[in-house]
């Protein structure tokens, strides 16, 4: 069994210069992920996949998760000068986090038995840069889901045999998973 | 043999088909609606608002805290609160609800309202022959209040528990009311 | 002006060009496709040259609306899922966010759990063994034998939790509430009876020659493609991979429980339904042993509450053996009361993903029992 700090170790000793970064999860379960760059993820992908000692084989789950604009308010030290002395104060600042669609797969290893091994990949953002490869031709599972994402949010997987719309009809017009999507029709009114 | 896994197929719906003419087992089928099964205790479909007593806007248990309408997954139910106060079983002050009302084309049934309910006064009920024209079905208080009677119907066992229940909080508010109203012993002087 | 609509694509069949090719659409209004299900299938007379499932009839928007319910709203959405298979979708959720919330389970529902779902692993079996033989033209004989075992499962849900299919049933931390009086004797009779269904059905079926001769080298999945493709649950074992979440993950209590996990070797439609067939058998041993080793005690830790749960920020993905394949369920939370994100790893949809190649080659009515073989349900697929 690997530990992710383990596997991204082999993942940097294969592909060197590749930045990764693990993104550390605070609840219990802790299943903590891996971020790796648009750019050589389906690389990596199949290493991950035909690596005798890693052997992802299997992926599982492929989610897409909309993280749009966030105004976080943080105290920041700041170097002020106070009646004459420079001190330092903590001062409320704001900070905008970036906006970014995120695809997240789950992996597992049919043959040795291990996982989850959970990669994540980022958009650049969510409104011209939406392109991310598609990790179709490393595991057929991710052809629906993939499509569904590209569907349901937007992103769009670049590589992907049959890249279209799977669950809303093929006119329609919007992305519904989005945290800012409006639906076309008023609902219903409640009792 | 060609043909043997046909033939022990033929014998064993043989077995089902001459068993359906004597033994009970094979004979499942209930003539509905000539024949009716009873449903079971805990069955559930659509919910209702108990009421002790007669008066079903006396003795009405719900205090329109709206827990029921804020916890629907399908939001169905619309509750809201009357002004005027009256005394509820255990002496506290309590208001009723004006509006309650549970648009049943939206309601799943799925009981989440009797469960977070701290009143007892919302339960399951077991009508299931609900159909009629109009596809809405919003219905009111006056629809939805039952007896307390109706409930130890369908459900002896749950209601005889909520009442008894309800009878030791009583004795216990009554307890704590008989040692607040009695004097005080006098210091000593 | 408007545009008219682009020309349909046929891509890949360049080889056809001198055949008369039809395009046949099956479904969604279909009796075989097992729900609103639609299939573009391409026939070179009977023999199909190429598949595309067409599915979303049935999308309700179930994790969008999660996001806006509480996480006990959700419960009685995720019945809604997999319809046939409530007490499971509640399980699969239900343990995603007691991992997600780091919540721990009573030990006496956790035997109610390993019950209630085994219970319905048994009757979805059968059930899906009917549906294929009514699929092969059984016209009905086997779904009813199988629909008598499930009406007796059903009444013991009914008592349980109140609803035959829509239980829900599961709460975080344990189970709505506690078997009533004379349900154990009730379970252990209707598990003794299903041996004895399970031989009636396997006498009526299992050496068939028809059943044998329509699916035998039917809809044959390769091991690779299968792991590949992200199969998972009898699908999966009937290419021979031993894969059983149940074996792999343990969630709950299934450690302690004996029970083998039956493979097949070809991975055709009668190794799919061979593979079931023995799993019932399975699931059978497993119900005498949880029924008789279920402990007393409370159902819930009384502390936990019911309203409000406010899971830390994090994600989580649970993960239980449905009687379909692998059930998940990710969940993000942002500290708040509604997630943030919800997702559902349908294995109806994943399973989905291999019928164009299983059906290549094979004539029409092949596709419908192949079709079968997958066991779908089109609100999981569709959600």
């Amino acid at each position: 069994m690997h530990t992710l700090e383990q596997i991204k170790d082999r993942i940097a000793a294969a592909f060197p210069g590749v930045p990764l970064e693990v993104i550390p999860n605070a609840s219990p379960a802790n299943q903590a992920s891996l971020l790796l760059p648009p750019g050589r993820a389906r690389e990596i992908a199949k290493f991950l996949r035909d690596e005798p000692e890693l052997r992802f084989d299997y992926a599982s789950n492929v989610t897409g998760v909309d993280w749009p604009e966030k105004t976080v308010k943080e105290k920041v030290k700041v170097k002020k000068i106070i009646d004459g002395v420079e001190k330092e104060a903590e001062e409320l600042a704001e900070r905008k986090t970036p906006a970014f669609l995120e695809a997240v797969y789950h992996l597992y290893s049919m043959a040795l038995g291990q996982g989850p091994l959970i990669i994540r990949l980022r958009t650049g953002n969510r409104t011209d840069r939406v392109a991310l490869p598609s990790l179709t031709p490393v595991w057929r599972s991710c052809e629906f889901q993939e499509r569904e994402i590209f569907d349901l949010f937007g992103i769009e997987f670049e590589g992907h045999p049959d890249l279209r719309r799977i669950l809303m009809w093929d006119n329609f017009a919007d992305h519904p998973m989005r945290k800012d999507y409006v639906p076309a029709e008023p609902e219903e009114a409640q009792p | 043999m060609l043909g043997r896994g046909l033939l022990r197929g033929f014998f064993e719906t043989g077995r089902n088909f001459c068993g359906s003419y004597y033994d009970p087992a094979r004979l499942t089928t209930v003539q509905y609606p000539e024949e009716k099964l009873a449903p079971q205790e805990n069955a559930r479909t659509v919910p209702f608002l108990v009421y002790d007593g007669e008066d079903p806007l006396a003795g009405l248990r719900c205090t329109a805290c709206t827990i029921c309408a804020q916890e629907c997954p399908a939001h169905c139910m619309e509750v809201v609160k009357d002004t005027e106060k009256k005394a509820d079983y255990l002496g506290k002050m309590q208001v009723k609800p004006r509006v309650f009302a549970i648009d049943m084309s939206v309601c799943m049934g799925c009981g989440i309202c009797v469960e977070v309910c701290p009143f007892d006064s919302i339960k399951m009920d077991q009508v299931f022959e609900l159909a009629r024209e109009d596809r809405r079905m919003l219905l009111q208080l006056k629809d939805l209040a039952k007896s307390n009677a109706y409930f130890h119907q369908i459900h002896p066992g749950e209601a005889a528990a909520v009442d008894e229940a309800r009878a030791e909080e009583k004795r216990k508010a009554q307890a704590k009311r008989a040692t607040a109203a009695a004097p005080a012993t006098p210091a000593i002087l | 002006m408007i545009a008219a609509p682009p020309e349909p694509q046929a891509p890949g069949l360049g080889d056809f060009a001198n055949h008369d090719l039809l395009e046949v659409s099956m479904g969604p209004h279909h009796p075989s496709t097992h729900g609103v299900f639609r299939m573009n299938v391409v026939l070179d007379g009977e023999r199909v040259v190429k598949l595309t499932p067409v599915f979303g009839y049935l999308h309700r928007n179930h994790e969008k609306i999660a996001e806006k319910n509480s996480y006990l709203a959700s419960i009685p959405y995720t019945d809604r899922l997999d319809y046939i298979c409530s007490m499971t979708n509640n399980w699969a959720y239900v343990l995603s966010v007691e991992k997600l919330a780091g919540l721990m389970v009573a030990e006496r529902a956790e035997y109610i759990r390993v019950i209630v779902a085994e219970l319905t692993r048994l009757f979805n079996h059968a059930c899906l063994a009917g549906f294929l033989l009514q699929d092969m033209g059984a016209l009905g004989t086997p779904l009813m034998y199988a629909f008598r075992e499930r009406e007796k499962i059903l009444d013991l849900f009914e008592s349980l939790s109140g609803s035959r299919m829509m239980c829900n049933y599961m709460r975080f931390g344990g189970c709505r509430c506690d078997l009533p009086a004379g349900w154990r004797e009730q379970a252990a009779k209707v598990a003794a009876d299903f041996v004895f269904f399970l031989d009636q059905f396997e006498a009526l079926l299992s050496e068939n020659e028809i059943l044998r001769a329509r699916s035998e080298g039917v809809g044959v999945l390769p091991r690779g493609l299968a792991v590949n493709a992200g199969v998972t649950g009898p699908g999966l074992r009937a290419s021979g991979v031993n894969y059983d979440v149940r074996k792999v993950d343990r969630y709950g209590i299934y450690d302690r429980f004996k029970f083998r996990v039956p493979l097949g070797e070809r991975g055709d439609v009668f190794d799919r339904y061979m593979v079931r067939i023995l799993e019932m058998r399975e699931s059978v041993k497993i119900l005498d042993q949880a029924l008789r080793d279920i402990p007393a005690g409370a159902i819930m830790d009384p502390k936990v509450k019911l309203r409000n749960l406010r899971p830390k920020p994090g994600e989580a993905y649970g993960r239980i053996e449905s009687p379909k394949g692998e059930l998940g369920f990710y969940l993000i939370s942002d500290g708040g009361p509604t997630p943030w994100r919800y997702r559902v790893r349908p294995p109806s949809l994943i399973n989905l993903t291999v019928l164009e190649d299983m059906c290549l080659g094979h004539t029409i009515a092949d596709v419908v029992i192949i079709l079968g073989s997958i066991d779908i349900v089109l609100g999981e697929v569709d959600r």
